[in-house]
């Protein structure tokens, strides 16, 4: 476990948004000095690209880190030093996300004694519990997002596995408190809030089923509802509480849900809605080349130049924040209904939140792609069950993996990319392959296609594209290959796990809770 | 896991570890005048393409020698050359002659870490690869593992990729060496080492083991037949290894002299700077480099060299065995290391490899060694700034080794090879039965001792009277360490391989 957090600990010097960070500590180090902590109307917040838009426990944690930095270096604390770096700056934050990965490393802990180890051989590196371990502390995502584009992702999924494992371990009550705490610290974690919900309606405030795994609605419990209802209002109330005695709650509520933002980031997601951009992209072209099309009409930004933007399809019907809202619940709908439906315990529950995680991912309004930690990260523990679930989780995470290239582009980075993406991928493969020799092969010959087709287009993008005449022409190229080619896999992989879900039969025994 | 699957997980978590290294300052870096290694490199790059061949290891005036002069053999000018080729085809100003002299940018930096990168990559890794793959008589976790930790042997890793050199290549020709001659390919064995003496004089520290366990091989084939025919064949492929890559040099006498000049300064002293051997250490109460003339030095560092590597080269000429061929090669290298004359503190890389190559043997006091040998280029290390990744790499190889060998379980006498020295000393002294608890405790005051003394380092100033403290201590502590382990090899290589074939093998 120490081996992780001492190779993080190696990785320096990269310019990427790690100034978001600083730039939040500005705002809430002017606290750390005796200043008040004016939040979201302070002029400054206009000024800069990076602004505070995640939930008040985030800004709290923030707050805390801030009274730690000022014994780093003063200098990174003060609101008018934007975009300032130093070495020490850097040692702060790289030290604080390894101090507060301390988390995750006990959530890991905490479900890897949730599986069972049946299928287990008699090497240590055989069993189901150091595969899951290592699949996850050494998640080439989570690494690269947390320590190299430094975000503080790790202590976030370390709160997610745990109330996941509370919830395998049958302690409801914790594993609601650490969601709903979790939501005041990102509110992406609203796209399997559904997931909770219905589970703990069901199988925590319904104490008992029918012989045949139906609803029995004269088992339900006031008491337990009433108590999951308290938890979430008093942690609501804590974190949003200040606010709105200031009468700042739109304010906050405008930052946390930007939806002037573009339907996709500067980098599109590989989600559904990138297919949507492709294809009217090419429709355009096509339009263009035929003469069907008037060339003044259509708009000359490019999707992808890096930054946030608005953004109109061309020819096929731009797509509002409601449609995209409309099309999630369209897909979150069915697994939660299976959870409602057909309860089979955690198993089922994690599922939904996986299917849940992966529908928002496919068809959220300005998704993204680290979101696909969301759905990578639960996965793990279901691929060392069953052999289905890990066929989905492999082909999952090695596009999902992939698709987080494009936020490491300078060259020094390249090669670590490149090789930490290998060490992971033949990792993750052979020691799956390994744990289930003994059933059917875990990829077919198309699922094995597509994955080698990714080492080509890597090397097209970054090794051959750089030097050719398109790179003036059209910038954007590498870009929308990834994010389309990953789509395919990605949306493949969500089809794949909603017919196991779905096909699947519900368990027969009841559960007395 | 199949054997292949984890061996290449292995090699792309050594590459990682040294990518990310890389990522770090290098020697010298914004320090003019003389800048340092990284500099050197590049500049030999600038010599050897714009100049001819004839003018490489003289001084002109467009190759000032003051100024980072060539002082390794041919096989580096020539590897110069080739990466000067790419610089040329990259951006031509890197190698410019004159104007280029301590140019600095990342993408220079890039282009000559990924030269390291490659170099590595094609001649040590494979190296290493096939050493512990052709282990025998333990099992295939145990090679993996063996390999894992030799390849996160933070030292060659810290000075290759941190400060800047191309130790990966002679070291991995002389481990090709090795290999070769283990597994009795005696002509392959005998070119690859002479291509590593070629790429670095300083490999001579491991010819006397090569020259020994060849001319033993000789001698038991008999020298009247099947080995005087081996003998020749060896004479003649050293000879026409030697005239190949020293071609160019061989048409005058003066140029092959001027070479010998710039490869072995004998002007230059002593020792230079401070280093973890005996007349560096032993300068701290006499200062012999000032009492003794200079020709006296010479002769005293030679004297003592071979004093101390006689016993084990007879022992390996007259019993060649690629065991005692190994552990002949940690003996010499170290005796070497502390007692020849003009050592530098990264010499100390070449008793490491073979402490690596005995590692499955005798995991817990190579891994000792190995700790010890990274921490007596401390002083060198912080110069670089390169204080974190030595730290880190240091932690993740201590870590990885205690795990693959159980380290701490194997101090038992057998263990340690020590059996037939603790027999032989019994009869003496009945009651000497503690051997391994005095080494267990001699462990722990050494690591104890090397992690005060970074701290002392790191955090504290030197006192005005005495700059060189800090160092002068560390080579100081590392000198003792390294003494205790000469006499431990020499003493398993007299002692142990006497009985050597009739002890079981534990692995």
């Amino acid at each position: 476990m120490r081996i992780r957090l001492v190779r993080s600990a190696r990785r320096c010097g990269n310019g990427c948004p790690r100034s978001g960070g600083v730039w939040w500590k500005l705002v809430l180090g002017s606290g750390a000095r005796g200043d008040s902590p004016q939040m979201p109307s302070h002029p400054h917040l206009a000024t800069s690209e990076w602004t505070l838009d995640y939930p008040p426990f985030f800004a709290w944690f923030e707050y805390a880190l801030s009274h730690v930095a000022k014994y780093f270096d003063q200098e990174m604390l003060n609101i008018h030093n934007l975009n300032y770096s130093s070495s020490r700056t850097l040692l702060f934050q790289r030290f604080s996300v390894i101090f507060t990965d301390a988390l995750f490393v006990y959530a890991v802990h905490e479900c890897c004694k949730c599986i069972d180890g049946k299928k287990a051989g008699k090497e240590l590196t055989e069993k189901p519990k150091f595969i899951l371990s290592v699949l996850l502390l050494w998640n080439f995502g989570l690494l690269i997002v947390d320590h190299i584009h430094f975000q503080y992702n790790g202590f976030l999924f370390g709160l997610m596995l745990l109330s996941i494992a509370r919830l395998f371990q049958k302690r409801h009550m914790e594993g609601a408190l650490l969601f709903a705490v979790l939501l005041h610290f990102k509110h992406i974690y609203l796209y399997v809030a559904p997931a909770y919900g219905i589970y703990l309606l069901r199988s925590y405030c319904f104490t008992a089923n029918k012989p045949d795994g139906s609803i029995r609605w004269n088992s339900f419990s006031f008491i337990r509802l009433i108590s999951l209802g308290l938890i979430v209002f008093l942690v609501s109330a804590l974190s949003l509480g200040p606010f709105l005695a200031l009468n700042q709650l739109p304010q906050v509520l405008s930052r946390l849900f930007p939806f002037k933002r573009g339907l996709c980031h500067a980098y599109w997601a590989p989600n559904f809605w990138a297919l949507y951009n492709a294809l009217d992209k090419v429709l355009s072209v096509i339009g263009l080349e035929l003469k069907l099309l008037d060339p003044n009409k259509i708009p000359k930004a490019s999707m992808t130049s890096g930054l946030v933007q608005q953004f109109q399809h061309t020819v096929l019907p731009s797509v509002t924040p409601l449609a995209t809202l409309i099309c999630t619940l369209m897909a979150i709908l069915p697994s939660v209904f299976c959870l409602w439906f057909k309860p089979q315990g955690p198993r089922g529950f994690l599922r939904c939140l996986i299917l849940c995680a992966l529908s928002s991912f496919l068809f959220g309004w300005h998704v993204h792609e680290k979101a696909i930690l969301l759905a990578v990260l639960p996965m793990s523990l279901l691929s060392v069950g069953k052999a289905g679930d890990a066929s989905i989780f492999l082909i999952l995470t090695t596009t999902g993996h992939y698709s987080l290239f494009p936020l490491l582009f300078t060259a020094p980075e390249l090669p670590i990319k490149i090789l930490l993406m290998l060490l992971f991928t033949i990792y993750s493969i052979s020691s799956l392959k390994t744990l289930f020799r003994k059933e059917k092969t875990l990829f077919n010959w198309m699922e094995t296609f597509y994955l080698l087709g990714l080492a080509p287009l890597e090397i097209f993008c970054e090794f051959v594209f750089p030097f050719t005449s398109w790179k003036l022409k059209y910038p954007f190229i590498p870009l929308l290959l990834t994010s389309v080619y990953c789509a395919v896999g990605i949306t493949y992989a969500w089809f794949r796990l909603y017919v196991s879900v779905l096909t699947d039969p519900p368990v027969g025994k009841t559960k007395k809770q | 896991m199949e054997k292949w699957h984890l061996m290449t997980i292995v090699v792309l978590i050594g590459l990682t570890v040294r990518w990310t290294v890389s990522l770090n300052s290098y020697s010298g870096a914004g320090k003019p005048p003389m800048f340092g290694d990284y500099e050197a490199q590049r500049h030999w790059q600038e010599i050897t393409f714009n100049l001819p061949v004839k003018q490489w290891y003289f001084n002109s005036s467009d190759n000032n020698l003051q100024y980072w002069g060539l002082d390794y053999p041919p096989l580096t000018a020539y590897h110069s050359l080739l990466c000067a080729y790419v610089a040329k085809f990259i951006n031509p100003d890197w190698i410019e002659l004159h104007s280029s002299r301590g140019y600095e940018s990342q993408a220079h930096k890039l282009f000559m870490r990924t030269t390291v990168f490659i170099a590595d990559l094609l001649i040590y890794i494979p190296a290493v690869v096939l050493y512990c793959c052709c282990l025998k008589e333990i099992s295939t976790k145990k090679k993996i593992a063996n390999a894992l930790c030799i390849l996160l042997y933070p030292g060659l890793i810290l000075i290759d990729y941190g400060h800047f050199q191309y130790n990966s290549v002679s070291l991995g020709f002389a481990l090709w060496g090795v290999l070769g001659l283990s597994c009795d390919w005696d002509l392959l064995g005998s070119l690859a080492f002479c291509l590593a003496i070629n790429y670095k004089q300083m490999e001579l520290y491991h010819s006397l083991p090569f020259f020994c366990f060849l001319l033993g091989k000789c001698f038991k084939k008999g020298l009247k037949g099947k080995g005087f025919v081996l003998l020749i064949k060896l004479a003649c492929t050293v000879v026409a290894s030697f005239i190949l890559c020293w071609l160019p040099f061989f048409t005058e006498r003066e140029q092959t002299l001027q070479v010998l000049r710039r490869l072995f300064p004998v002007d230059r002293g002593l020792f230079e700077d401070k280093v973890a051997n005996i007349w560096c250490s032993f300068s701290v109460f006499l200062k012999i480099k000032d009492i003794l003339p200079h020709h006296i030095q010479i002769i005293i560092s030679f004297c003592f060299t071979f004093l101390s590597l006689l016993p084990a080269c007879i022992k390996l000429t007259l019993q060649p065995s690629p065991k005692g061929f190994r552990f002949t090669l940690v003996s010499c290298a170290l005796s070497f290391f502390l007692f020849s004359f003009q050592v530098h503190e990264k010499s100390i890389l070449l008793v490491s490899l073979p402490v690596c190559l005995v590692l499955s043997e005798i995991p817990f006091m190579s891994t000792w060694f190995l700790l010890v040998s990274t921490f007596s280029m401390l002083p060198l290390l912080l110069k670089d700034e390169l204080l974190m990744p030595s730290v880190v790499t240091t932690m993740a190889f201590f870590i990885a080794c205690a795990i693959s060998f159980s380290i701490f379980e194997k101090t038992s006498e057998e263990e340690l090879h020590l059996k037939s020295f603790s027999i032989s000393l019994r009869k003496y002294l009945p009651c000497f039965t503690f051997l391994p608890r005095i080494i267990q405790y001699l462990f722990l005051i050494s690591v104890i001792t090397m992690v005060l003394l970074t701290l002392i380092t790191v955090t504290l100033e030197p006192p005005q009277k005495l700059p060189d403290l800090f160092s002068v201590l560390i080579c100081f502590v590392s000198c003792l360490n390294f003494l205790f382990f000469l006499v431990y090899f020499n003493i398993i290589i007299m002692w142990d391989f006497k009985n050597g074939r009739n002890q079981k093998k534990i692995n």
